[in-house]
C-alpha cells in the first residue's frame, strides 16, 4: 500500500513549479525531501494531500485516485502538519489537539484519552490547558506535531495511514528534535507512511529510508541516504563544498560542511 | 485569564434573559408592577402588555439572538475576532435598500403593506440580501471562495452602498431625511406579532443549522487547509453559513433597522470569557446577544419617558464604552 504520486507536473500563474516529479511514499518507511529553499518541496506534498490539483500527472492513495476519496475517508488516512500555523484564537492545548478527532466518530471519551496521550508524546503535557495563543514557537509546533498525531493515532479501516510534515522541526531544540525523530520512527514501525520535508541534512540521514533531493522542480536524486548523500551531490545542488564522514554510531553519512 | 465554564455561563444566561424580560415588561410610558403583570384584569394593561411589550421583548431577544451568533460565525469564519456580520455587506446594502423606498415610495410606506411590513422592511432585506450574493460572487473563483477577496469586496460594495445612500439622502426632502436616520439607527418599536413570527421561525432556523456546523468552524481557525485535511468540505461550510447570515441579518435589518454593536461585541466578550469552541460559543452568544437587547430596549423606553429613544442607540452607548475597555486590556497583555 502505498501514497504515489506519478509523472506530475504543476503550473502556477506562468511558473513551473514542478516538473514530471514522480515518487513512491511506502507505508511503513519514512521518506525524507530536502533540497534548496524554493525548490518544490512545499509544492509536492500540497500535490499529493490533495491540497493542489497538479497540471499533469496523477496522485493516488492505497490504490484508489486520491479524489476517489472522500474528505472524511481521506482523512482518516492522511494527516498533514503544514509549515506555518495560522491561529490566532486562544484555544488550550487539550482543544487544538482535540481538533485532530474531528475526522473520527469515536467518542469524548477515547478522545480525551488520544489526546492526553498525544501531548505527552510530544512532551508537552503541562501545557494542557495553556492557551496557544500565550505559547513559544517550538511549544505551539509540539502542539500542532500532538494534533496530527491524535488524527491518526489508531489504526483505519480504510487501508494504510500517512503523516505529512513540512519541516515539522524549525523550532525545536536539540531534545526535541531527536524526540521528533523517534516518534516518527516509531510511527513507521506501527506501519504509518511518513513524508517529511526537512532542511538539515544529518537529520535527514538519521531518520530516512528514503532520501528524495529537490532542485529546481525537479527530483536530482533519490535513495537511501548512503547512496544519495555525496560530496558531488551536496556541491551542485546546494552550491556548499563539504565532506561525507561516517557516523562514529549509527554509521549514517554525516555531513560536515 | 481564567475561563469560565462554559455550561455555567450559558445556564446563568437562561436564567438571567427570562428575569431580564419579565421586567422588562413591567417598564415603559405606563410602569406596570409585578403583581399586575400576572393579575391584570383591566383591558389597557392587557393591551400594553401582549400586543406592545411582549412582541417587542420577543422581538429585541431574537434579534439580539440572531445579531449576536452570526457574529460568532462570521468571526470564526474570517478567523478574526473583531469581524462582524456587516463584513458581507449585508447591512450597507440593506441601508441602500430602506433608503430607496423611503425616497422613491415615500408617500405609499404606510399604506403600502405587505404581509403586515412596510416596503422599507421589504426593501431593507433584498438590498442586504442582494449586496451579500455580489459580494459573495465576487469572491468565489474557480478554486472556491477567498475570504480575503470577500473582505475587499465588502469594503468595496459598502462603499458603494455609502454613496448610493448619500446620493438618495441629497434627494429627499426633511421628512424623509428623519425616516432615514431613524431606520439606521435601529429600533424595535415597531413590534407586532407578524414581526415577531417572522423573525423567531429565521432565529429557530440558525439555531438548528448552526451547530452542524461548530466543529467544522473550530478546524477552519487553524487555517482553511488544515480545515480540509480533517475532512471539512470548507467551501459547502462557507456558502451555508454565509447564505444563513445573510438571511438571519437581512431579517433583522429589515425588522428592526441597524442595531449596532450587537453583532461585533457580544461574541468577542463571550469569546474572552469561556474560549474560542463554536459548539459553546455560538449559544452562549445568541443568549447573552438577546439579554443585552432586551436590556438595552428597555432602558431605551424609560430613559425620556414619556418619549423613547432608539434601541440602536442605547446598544452602542452600552457596548462601545465596554469594548474601549477590552481593547485596553488586550493592550496591556501585548
Amino acid at each position: 500500500m502505498t501514497m504515489l504520486a506519478d509523472n506530475i507536473s504543476l503550473h502556477l500563474s506562468g511558473f513551473d513549479l514542478l516538473r514530471n516529479v514522480s515518487i513512491e511514499v511506502e507505508a511503513g518507511k519514512v521518506t525524507a525531501i530536502v533540497g534548496p529553499n524554493g525548490a518544490g518541496k512545499s509544492s509536492l506534498l500540497k500535490v499529493i494531500s490533495g491540497e493542489l490539483e497538479p497540471s499533469k500527472g496523477s496522485v493516488s492513495l492505497n490504490q484508489k485516485p486520491l479524489n476517489h476519496w472522500s474528505l472524511e475517508q481521506k482523512a482518516q488516512m492522511l494527516a498533514v502538519l503544514p509549515q506555518h500555523a495560522l491561529l490566532n484564537f486562544p484555544f488550550t492545548a487539550n482543544e487544538v489537539v482535540g481538533l485532530g478527532r474531528i475526522p473520527h466518530q469515536t467518542g469524548s471519551v477515547k478522545d480525551t484519552q488520544i489526546v492526553a496521550e498525544a501531548l505527552e508524546l510530544v512532551d508537552a503535557s503541562y501545557l494542557q490547558k495553556r492557551f496557544y495563543t500565550q505559547m513559544s514557537g517550538g511549544e505551539k509546533q509540539r502542539v500542532q506535531l500532538a494534533r496530527v498525531l491524535a488524527q491518526i493515532w489508531q489504526p483505519c479501516e480504510l487501508g494504510e495511514q500517512f503523516l505529512v510534515l513540512d519541516e515539522p522541526t524549525s523550532a525545536f531544540d536539540l531534545s526535541h528534535q531527536k524526540l521528533t525523530l523517534d516518534i516518527v520512527r516509531n510511527l513507521a514501525d506501527r506501519g504509518v507512511g511518513v513524508v517529511i520535508v526537512i532542511h538539515d541534512l544529518n537529520l535527514a540521514s538519521r531518520c530516512a529510508d528514503n532520501l528524495v533531493v529537490f532542485n529546481g522542480g525537479v527530483i536530482e536524486a533519490v535513495g537511501s541516504p548512503e547512496e544519495v548523500l555525496t560530496e558531488q551531490l551536496i556541491d551542485k545542488v546546494f552550491e556548499v563544498k563539504s565532506i561525507i564522514a561516517s557516523h562514529p554510531v549509527s554509521k549514517k553519512p554525516l555531513v560536515i560542511t | 485569564m481564567r475561563r469560565f465554564s462554559a455550561s455555567g455561563l450559558i445556564l446563568a444566561l437562561a436564567v438571567l434573559l427570562p428575569v431580564v424580560s419579565l421586567l422588562s415588561m413591567t417598564v415603559g410610558t405606563v410602569s406596570i408592577s409585578l403583581g399586575d403583570l400576572f393579575a391584570a384584569d383591566n383591558n389597557q394593561v392587557n393591551t400594553i402588555l401582549f400586543d406592545i411589550r411582549l412582541p417587542r421583548i420577543l422581538l429585541a431577544i431574537c434579534v439580539g439572538a440572531v445579531l449576536s451568533s452570526t457574529g460568532a460565525v462570521m468571526q470564526g469564519l474570517f478567523r478574526n475576532p473583531l469581524a462582524d456580520p456587516s463584513l458581507i455587506g449585508v447591512s450597507s446594502g440593506a441601508s441602500v435598500g430602506a433608503s430607496l423606498m423611503i425616497v422613491t415610495a415615500g408617500g405609499f410606506i404606510h399604506s403600502g403593506a405587505l404581509l403586515g411590513l412596510s416596503l422599507v422592511a421589504l426593501g431593507a432585506f433584498v438590498g442586504g440580501f442582494v449586496a451579500t450574493l455580489l459580494v459573495y460572487r465576487l469572491a468565489t473563483s474557480g478554486i472556491g471562495t477567498s475570504i480575503t477577496t470577500m473582505l475587499l469586496a465588502g469594503i468595496a460594495i459598502a462603499a458603494i452602498a455609502g454613496a448610493l445612500n448619500s446620493l438618495l439622502t441629497y434627494f429627499s426632502d426633511n421628512d424623509m431625511l428623519r425616516q432615514i436616520s431613524l431606520w439606521q439607527m435601529g429600533n424595535l418599536s415597531g413590534a407586532s406579532w407578524t414581526k415577531v413570527s417572522i423573525m423567531a421561525a429565521v432565529a429557530l432556523l440558525l439555531m438548528a443549522q448552526f451547530p452542524r456546523d461548530s466543529r467544522a468552524l473550530n478546524a477552519l481557525l487553524l487555517g482553511e487547509s488544515e480545515a480540509r485535511h480533517l475532512g471539512v468540505d470548507v467551501q459547502a461550510v462557507k456558502r451555508r453559513l454565509i447564505l444563513l447570515t445573510a438571511l438571519g441579518v437581512g431579517v433583522c435589518v429589515a425588522l428592526a433597522g441597524l442595531v449596532g454593536f450587537v453583532g461585533l461585541i457580544i461574541p468577542h466578550i463571550v469569546r474572552l470569557a469561556i474560549g474560542p469552541d463554536h459548539r459553546w460559543l455560538i449559544p452562549a452568544s445568541a443568549l447573552a446577544g438577546a439579554t443585552l437587547l432586551v436590556f438595552a430596549d428597555s432602558l431605551a423606553r424609560i430613559v425620556v419617558i414619556p418619549a423613547e429613544l432608539p434601541t440602536g442607540i442605547l446598544t452602542a452607548l452600552l457596548g462601545a464604552p465596554f469594548f474601549v475597555a477590552l481593547l485596553l486590556q488586550q493592550r496591556k497583555q501585548v
